[in-house]
């Protein structure tokens, strides 16, 4: 059956990248969940994950690098009938738009934010990225990176974000599966993707991720934030996947009493037109 | 190696980014702050080749955003070093505010910047309006027309820049991929001759001189904050003679003498174009052509746009009869570009002022060819015959 997200455009990502997964996957899971096109908005920001809005059928709002999570949050906040997700890399969304993802938490929107995390910045070919490892050698850092990789899970985790998951752009199915989850959460869902970049990090490659990637088991408690920090902590020999943190909690359009109680903008149109029937009446 | 009119250096193969990380190396400054952003980004990338290779002493910082690129940058020449970056277009835009910071602290800063459209929509191609959103920002802005005047004048920039008379940031600009990404061939000086014209840094204030104890940035209301942007504005203005000298001592050691403006055959010219950076070069071109067809016409470059040279602009402006404007950014609201607009401000009160007309052009990377300067010349020239002008501004290469 034609999946109505696809559209066929030219894709300007190397041959063998992971974005082309995390695509694949993003359209499946919109189409599965019985979405329509033009429901959905795709906010993203500048590097090469942020492309992936301009490759399916939905609708784009393709702004400044770093910022897409709020403008994704006044979109969801203007329009609370839109599926609102803010997608771009981890350039984007953990260094210059790192404000942002930590505030965005506090007030918990009810957006799903997916980032394409390759530990490398590929849109400017190859420097290191918020994500690289320590020593992470590049063009730039020749020595190797001097600073410490960020934290995502850790930190979303630590700032009581609603919904908190990794996955892998080798395992479609289950990223399928997290992305279901991610986008139907009321609140603020972060799913970061591992992404290999297969030209620029040639550390941290399928096989690498292969090598050390599990799924977290039915025992494991999402509920559990103690235990979910602890798990974000966990990389190296071994690095998990699936949801980390699940926690329930009043979203911001819930919490603001403008957005509960008085029309959204999305309303705006109609109750101009109601107020002119009104007062057009007396003329009548 | 080809020897250059008899003086020292060596010719190479460069793109305008690598002439600029060559040029660096040879201050080899002592901090440099940067965030990729293309097309800045393979300046940036070489000049971390020469940290690598132990070619400079250069402390080189990655930062996570242009704004704190700057801000570093602030804070390394406020402690006293000698300090450089290099961005582009929302790199620049995302400096805003500490691109005043940097000029009412006169840190001497020097900075390369990559001209690249402003989004929206996303362009990664050539135009002024990064540079020209910055103009007011109270940094000294130098024009560059090819690789070679990237990186003379950027050698020179830290020589104004750090000039007692001067103290203030410089911003040296190329066309991106134009100039950033086109390989030209690039005379470079030798590394003791670069090291010898730039001299040794001497910093004034530095924080990290402890027996002097000094504040940057204090609260300053309505009580001093004027007056001191009154001695902002004197300080800007003052660095013409600077600007001047440093091009003049620049020409002895490498036969390149630099000056405010450059004039092309504007002598006897009626008519003339004005420009900024790459075009300049395609600029030349049409008045060649069209002095061949016999027509007078001649070329002001400006090199030097902030400060605003008005004398001298003035001078070679005024006995013309028609000049044409080129614009490579627009003012959204204003009349005409901020080049037009300068230029018609600056002739005002001029006895006999030419008729002048403005081009917008070039927006987000799009081609200028000799035709359509040509196309401006001879559209000045008929506004001059006609005796009035009909269109104040137009555009070149638009399709519409």
């Amino acid at each position: 059956m034609d999946n109505p997200f696809d559209l066929s455009s030219d894709i300007a990502w190397c041959p063998g990248c992971g974005n082309f997964a995390i695509l694949k996957a993003l359209k499946s899971t919109l189409s599965e969940l019985n979405y329509e096109p033009h429901e959905v908005v795709l906010v993203s920001g500048i590097g090469q994950a942020a492309k992936i809005p301009h490759y399916l059928r939905v609708n784009v709002f393709n702004g400044l690098h770093g910022r897409s999570i709020p403008v994704a949050f006044a979109v969801k906040s203007a329009n609370p009938r839109l599926v609102v997700i803010a997608e771009s890399g981890d350039g984007c969304m953990y260094g210059e738009g790192g404000n942002h993802f930590v505030h965005a938490i506090r007030r918990n929107p009810d957006i799903t934010v997916i980032v394409h995390n390759n530990q490398v910045y590929g849109l400017t070919k190859g420097q290191a990225s918020p994500t690289s490892e320590e020593g992470f050698v590049s063009k730039v850092q020749t020595l190797g990176s001097l600073s410490a990789p960020f934290n995502p899970l850790s930190i979303a985790i630590a700032q009581d974000a609603s919904f908190v998951a990794r996955g892998f752009a080798g395992d479609i199915e289950k990223l399928k599966e997290i992305l279901k989850q991610a986008i139907t959460w009321p609140g603020f869902a972060l799913v970061d993707v591992l992404q290999p970049c297969v030209t620029f990090n040639r550390v941290n490659t399928y096989t690498w991720y292969r090598e050390r990637a599990y799924y977290l088991d039915v025992q494991y408690d999402p509920e559990d934030r103690v235990k979910a920090f602890e798990k974000s902590l966990e990389w190296g020999e071994k690095i998990p996947l699936g949801i980390f943190y699940r926690h329930r909690k009043p979203t911001y359009q819930e919490k603001f009493y403008a957005l509960v109680s008085y029309p959204h903008l999305l309303y705006r149109e109609r109750a101009v037109e109601e107020v002119l029937d009104r007062e057009l009446q007396y003329f009548q | 190696m080809a020897k250059v009119m008899g003086l020292t250096g060596k010719v190479m193969g460069l793109n305008g980014n690598a002439a600029v990380a060559y040029a660096m190396k040879q201050i080899n400054p002592d901090v440099i702050a940067a965030y990729p952003i293309t097309p800045q980004t393979d300046c940036v990338e070489r000049f971390a080749e020469y940290v690598s290779e132990g070619l400079v002493n250069t402390q080189f910082v990655t930062v996570e955003s242009e704004h704190s690129a700057m801000s570093a940058c602030i804070g390394a020449a406020a402690a006293g070093g000698r300090v450089m970056t290099a961005t582009a277009a929302n790199g620049l835009a995302l400096m805003w505010e500490m691109l005043y910071i940097a000029s009412s602290m006169r840190l001497p800063i020097v900075m390369m910047v990559t001209n690249r459209a402003l989004s929206g929509n996303i362009n990664i191609h050539c135009d002024h309006s990064d540079t020209m959103g910055a103009r007011d920002a109270g940094w000294i802005q130098l024009f560059s027309e090819n690789a070679q005047e990237a990186y003379d004048n950027i050698i020179q920039a830290v020589k104004i820049a750090e000039d007692l008379e001067v103290r203030l940031p410089v911003m040296v600009t190329q066309d991106g991929f134009i100039i950033s990404h086109a390989v030209e061939q690039v005379k470079v000086l030798d590394d003791d001759l670069v090291q010898e014209f730039v001299g040794a840094y001497k910093p004034a204030y530095p924080l990290l001189d402890v027996t002097h104890p000094v504040t940057y940035g204090p609260l300053d209301l309505f009580d001093y904050y004027f007056e001191h942007k009154r001695s902002q504005i004197e300080a800007i203005d003052n660095c013409f003679p600077v600007i001047r000298r440093v091009g003049e001592e620049f020409g002895k050691i490498s036969g390149r003498k630099y000056d405010l403006l450059e004039t092309y055959k504007l002598e006897d010219a009626e008519y003339v174009v004005v420009a900024l950076g790459s075009t300049c070069g395609t600029a030349k071109e049409a008045v060649n052509l069209l002095r061949e067809k016999g027509k007078k016409v001649g070329l002001l470059k400006i090199r030097c746009f902030r400060p605003f040279p008005k004398e001298e602009i003035i001078k070679a402006l005024v006995p013309r009869r028609g000049v044409a404007v080129l614009d490579r950014s627009v003012s959204f609201g204003g009349f005409g570009g901020p080049v037009f607009t300068e230029i018609r401000s600056a002739l005002c009160d001029a006895p006999a002022r030419p008729f002048i007309i403005d081009f917008f052009y070039g927006l987000g990377g799009r081609d200028i060819y000799v035709e359509d300067i040509e196309k401006a010349l001879l559209q000045i020239e008929d506004v001059v015959q006609k005796g009035q002008v009909d269109q104040y501004i137009g555009y070149l290469g638009l399709r519409e």
